[in-house]
């Protein structure tokens, strides 16, 4: 094992060649694109052993590597935002063929407006479609995921394939020293790709992938992705431990921080729980009674683990960094819906919306947040969901407008 | 890649006489692009992996039944050709590795209707063409949104009645050249083809099982329910879509186009478009003329060109 000052991205890329990829399809796109181009640069040296083909689109990326998945190879791909969007269509197909791949998504806000930092609306876009979710907050958690994905996307009671998520910028292009797995620890770890009953042979003739009529069959292959969803909450449980035997990093689906005697909880994903434990931290040394609960595995979502690390808190605040439009913040809904009828659940689970596009989270603003989860759990009244923003963020908004009137003013008088 | 050792169709006598794909398909009677996907099955031969886009095709395979002996996955109706490139890339990948001996290799072939190859899918084939995949491309054109009930798509020829140009006039718009997009994109081989000519199409699948690369043909479907004809019509009116010129047998080859059946003494195009319920606005309640006369004169000038 060395230690290697990497970035997201790199971090990503040495997961899918210690994972022994065998194959990748490929699509460019901000901030993806430094996963692709590493292990282009590693086929072209012949430091890695896989074949790469770049495709016109997302859509053709991740259906070639569903095919290869359901050829008998181990395929690994990535993508972003409004790439994991275009091929949304194939993120639904691969998933219903039961095809085992990784993808990497590096998460960015979703046009309009066009940007190209970091939020989670592109990631719970993709929140049904059958793919399992983890969620990492850390360069080293990016690599260790990714060899983890694929142990539990490959697990035979599992048999789907798995997007591991990183925020954009802030995860993507930040060095960290990344503890690097010793190269046949990990393929033992990963093990060899079983294709399982999927894949081509003249002499095994198969048909993949064929329609049904009616909604008894559909109903039933649909319920069995969703059984075998469900099966990689064990899944992900006994193979971290595994992880943890091998590497000595544990890892778990909803990562608990300073939780003991916590009153009030936030919750979140993703790097911005870095962010949280510098704020929870703080919120101790004053002598609030703070936690952080970080969801790692989003899909299949832990409820019952969920339960089990917020029942009897006095207050809980779920901080989404993505917005439903017209209901709110998508984690707070599945919190609620994992809380929802536990006896000894929180009275209060109040909603914050913040860190859109890339926006950061202040430390005051979790002061404030905590603040006000005090005196929700004081009153009993849980407040309206709450969107981040200040003062000055929004002066700045109204300066930039008036810009941008002056300039259709000016540019109106000159036709 | 044929199982079969190599044949030369010279006549009728040469064709195959076992029939690979399997019978009771939920097919349209009289379908044109089942009678064409029949004959370049037995030719192709049973190692083959279909790769299909959403489509007519599509309801070949419904679980649990399947016409193919060999592979088929279903992909989606803009993505067949990745589809392709993925079963291929791994193929080739497992061979390289030593885990797929050559004899369990198979050859990879999309099949998509005219909906997907000319406008959803275009973009993913002129992908696979970019980057030279090893591939055999079949669309089977029935000139319309076929599978949904016959709505015009830009496969439509020019005043044909649609579900969606049910208007006096069809159709305004005029029929892409697939062929020639594909050609300008110089892959290995393109060509036209036809069920009703099974020696034109035999000698064709012959030449480009020897060749590597994108091969790609165009299979003009003749379309019982979609040209509103009665299926017993489905072979003389794919004759006739040759013998009147409106669908000429060409193959493109080493950046030259050469036409394998040229119709010397062509029959006026109404003998073709009168057999059709889709036509028949243009001969009653009385015959519009100059409908006709744009028709024939499109067809006149491409022959002219021809030779």
């Amino acid at each position: 094992m060395s230690r290697l000052l990497l970035t997201g991205n790199g971090a990503a890329a040495w997961g899918a060649r210690l994972a022994r990829a065998d194959y990748v399809p490929a699509f460019p796109i901000t901030p993806q694109t430094e996963i692709i181009e590493s292990i282009g640069g590693w086929i072209d040296r012949g430091d890695m052993d896989a074949r790469m083909v770049t495709l016109e689109s997302e859509h053709s990326m991740i259906t070639a590597a569903g095919a290869a998945a359901s050829s008998g190879v181990r395929a690994f791909t990535a993508t972003s935002s409004q790439g994991l969007l275009y091929g949304m269509e194939m993120l639904y197909t691969v998933a219903g063929w039961r095809a085992p791949f990784v993808l990497v998504n590096v998460s960015r806000g979703l046009s309009a407006p066009i940007t190209l930092e970091s939020d989670h609306n592109d990631i719970l876009a993709a929140r049904d479609c059958g793919f399992l979710q983890l969620h990492c907050a850390s360069c080293q958690e990016v690599l260790d995921s990714v060899l983890m994905a694929y142990r539990l996307g490959e697990h035979p009671e599992v048999r789907l394939p798995v997007i591991v998520n990183m925020d954009g910028f802030y995860l993507s292009f930040t060095r960290e020293p990344v503890a690097l797995p010793d190269a046949e620890q990990a393929a033992a770890f990963v093990g060899e790709f079983d294709p399982g009953s999927l894949k081509f042979s003249a002499s095994a003739p198969l048909s993949q992938a064929v329609a049904v009529l009616g909604g008894g069959p559909y109903s039933y292959f649909r319920y069995e992705t969703h059984l075998a969803a469900q099966q990689g909450l064990a899944a992900h449980d006994q193979l971290a431990a595994e992880f943890a035997e091998a590497f000595g990093r544990e890892y778990h689906s909803v990562e608990a921080y300073r939780m003991e005697d916590a009153d009030y909880v936030l919750v979140m994903m993703g790097s911005f729980a870095s962010k949280a434990r510098d704020a929870v931290d703080a919120l101790r040394e004053a002598g609030w009674p703070v936690g952080l609960a970080r969801i790692r595995l989003l899909r299949p979502l832990p409820a019952a683990r969920l339960r089990e690390l917020l029942g009897g808190r006095r207050a809980v605040a779920v901080i989404d960094q993505n917005l439903s439009m017209g209901m709110g913040g998508v984690l707070h809904s599945e919190v609620a819906g994992a809380l929802y009828g536990a006896k000894d659940a929180p009275p209060v689970l109040a909603s914050f919306v913040g860190g859109l596009g890339g926006r950061d989270i202040s430390q005051q603003e979790f002061f404030a947040m905590v603040e006000q989860l005090r005196r929700a759990a004081d009153s009993g009244v849980t407040p309206p969901p709450r969107l981040l923003y200040t003062r000055d963020e929004l002066a700045e908004v109204r300066k930039l407008q008036a810009i941008a009137g002056v300039e259709r003013n000016e540019l109106g008088e000159d036709q | 890649m044929s199982d079969e050792q190599p044949i030369h169709f010279h006549n009728m006598k040469d064709m195959p006489s076992t029939h690979l794909l399997g019978t009771g398909t939920p097919m349209c009677a009289g379908c044109g692009g089942l009678e064409a996907l029949h004959e370049i099955y037995d030719i192709l031969g049973q190692r083959t992996v279909f790769v299909n886009a959403a489509g007519c095709m599509t309801l070949l395979s419904v679980y649990p039944f399947t016409p193919f002996r060999g592979g088929w996955l279903y992909t989606a109706m803009a993505s067949a050709p990745a589809g392709a490139q993925g079963v291929r890339d791994a193929l080739d990948i497992l061979k390289a590795k030593g885990k797929l001996p050559e004899e369990e290799d198979m050859q990879v072939v999309v099949i998509t209707g005219d909906g997907s190859a000319y406008g959803m899918g275009l973009s993913a084939t002129s992908g696979a063409m970019d980057r030279g995949l090893d591939f055999i491309y079949l669309c089977y054109d029935n000139e319309g949104y076929g599978n949904t009930g016959q709505q015009y798509s830009p496969a439509t020829p020019h005043a044909a009645r649609t579900s969606t140009s049910k208007g006096s006039h069809g159709y305004p718009g005029f029929k892409k050249d697939l062929f020639s997009i594909w050609a300008a994109n110089n892959p290995a081989y393109v060509a036209t083809i036809i069920g009703a000519e099974p020696l034109d199409l035999a000698k064709k699948l012959e030449k480009l099982q020897a060749m590597q690369g994108p091969r790609m043909l165009i299979s003009l479907a003749p379309c019982p329910t979609g040209w509103d004809f009665d299926p017993k019509h489905t072979v003389e009116i794919g004759r006739l879509a040759v013998k009147t010129g409106v669908w000429p047998l060409k193959e493109y080859v080493d950046g030259k186009v050469v036409h394998t059946k040229v119709p010397r003494q062509r029959p006026p195009v109404e003998e073709y478009l009168k057999l059709q319920g889709r036509f028949r606005h243009l001969f009653e309640p009385e015959r519009d003329e100059a409908a006709i006369a744009a028709i024939q004169a499109k067809v006149d000038a491409y022959w002219e060109q021809v030779s």
